[in-house]
């Protein structure tokens, strides 16, 4: 076992964890961080996505000890306390869910694809190309794409 | 995934070291495939050896007609760049398809020739383009590093270093993806470079290969037209639930057409 310090959502963190121990392991069962979800478990689904350093990356694909010392974002950390972040109230707006399972990672994805094309307008195709890595098997897809479109513009300053 | 002694090292040398004192070391780049592949026990390393931590093996540059990127640049970092964007646009375009946005963002252009997976994009630019890898050791033609399935010139404990692509005059990559899993089924990259055309192709055979009818028939021109009565034979190429043999044979010939079209 080996001690970890990760800054996840702004607040250094620490715990004990083996050299296997994922991420995804250690934010949900050392820190009861629930929100970020295990679809598939095998990279594929996306429902793990987190950011790291800034961008979105598949939580069970990475070693907790390669988080060390990183800076970590969850869905826990995206909303001002009640108050929603634009994008999570746009998947509101928009029925961006259905059961709900995909949508923390459809959210944390969303979020780098605003962040990856800042000052460009996001067409339906540039947002369904992006989602390559994120699985709805409600196959809620048309209000997820547009959830992502009405949410860029909110964060953008327009509604 | 069996146990395993994690070490994140900050040079080359504590590398190399480290790797020397395992018992069955094995390098961390990325880990898009490496992860995976020791959750399923497909693989039980005693020593995983995290190469993320040397920072001078990352990033990009562009002097004297070469473009050098470092190994554990992400391929979301090579897509983005303007150097690369505008020097070799193709191999924007290639690092851009590679798996999804998440995956590119931690998947790294030395994990992805080390490990020489017979579907990966980037060997069709290592060879197409004629690239020469740089390790810890030496420096390895295009030609000598792709050795067969999941094989590479790489030594016992050496390091990929970065990779250097001279700019061609012209390029692109046409690649036939799985819709699951983004790996090419085929990728072929056409290149005019000064030494005449290249057509290197990916995810067809075992390991990434020189489709040499091709070039010798576009060498005396770079047209859909040259290449029009060129069969590319089916003979050791993959079969699988995706794709037979002989459909990638004819996928080998559409997308070297794709890209001969859009080069001319």
């Amino acid at each position: 076992m080996r001690k970890i310090t990760v800054k996840i959502n702004g607040e250094d963190l620490s715990g004990e964890v083996e050299s296997r121990t994922l991420l995804v392991e250690f934010l949900r069962y050392t820190l009861g961080l629930t929100g970020t979800h295990v679809g598939c478990d095998t990279s594929q689904c996306g429902a793990c996505t987190i950011h790291l350093n800034g961008a979105p990356i598949k939580s069970c694909t990475l070693l907790a000890v390669q988080a060390d010392g990183q800076d970590v974002t969850t869905i826990e950390g995206v909303a001002d306390g009640d108050t929603l972040h634009p994008m999570q109230e746009a998947f509101r707006d928009n029925h961006g869910l259905q059961c709900g399972f995909c949508t923390p990672g459809m959210v944390m994805t969303a979020l780098g694809i605003v962040e990856s094309h800042k000052g460009d307008a996001l067409s339906e195709q540039t947002i369904r190309k992006e989602l390559e890595g994120n699985l709805c098997r409600c196959t809620g897809y048309q209000g997820i794409v547009k959830a992502i479109a009405a949410g860029a513009k909110a964060m953008q300053g327009g509604v | 995934m069996y146990s395993f002694e994690y070490k994140k090292v900050s040079s080359l040398e504590e590398a190399q070291q480290a790797f020397a004192a395992s018992d069955d070391g094995s390098y961390l780049a990325g880990g898009m495939t490496l992860i995976p592949t020791l959750k399923q026990r497909l693989a039980s390393p005693s020593d995983l050896i995290d190469l993320g931590g040397i920072s001078d093996l990352s990033g990009i540059n562009l002097k004297e007609g070469i473009v050098s990127i470092g190994a554990t640049t992400c391929h979301a970092d090579v897509a983005a760049s303007p150097d690369v964007r505008k020097a070799i646009p193709a191999l924007a375009n290639l690092a851009a398809q590679i798996g999804d946005p998440q995956v590119r963002n931690r998947g790294t252009i030395g994990g992805s020739i080390a490990n020489n997976d017979p579907a990966a994009d980037y060997p069709a630019a290592i060879v197409g383009l004629d690239a020469t890898v740089h390790t810890s050791k030496r420096s390895i033609a295009a030609a000598e590093f792709f050795s067969g399935l999941f094989e590479t010139a790489l030594e016992e404990g050496e390091i990929v270093t970065k990779v250097g692509f001279p700019i061609p005059e012209k390029a692109v990559y046409k690649k036939f993806p799985n819709p699951a899993s983004r790996y090419a089924i085929v990728g072929v990259l056409v290149a005019k470079t000064v030494d005449g055309v290249r057509v290197a192709v990916t995810g067809a055979g075992p390991c990434v290969f020189r489709e040499l009818a091709m070039e010798e028939a576009l060498s005396s021109s770079l047209a859909v037209d040259a290449i029009k009565d060129v069969e590319v034979s089916n003979n050791g190429l993959n079969g699988d639930i995706h794709a037979s043999p002989e459909y990638r044979a004819h996928l080998v010939e559409v997308m070297t057409r794709r890209a001969v079209d859009e080069i001319s």
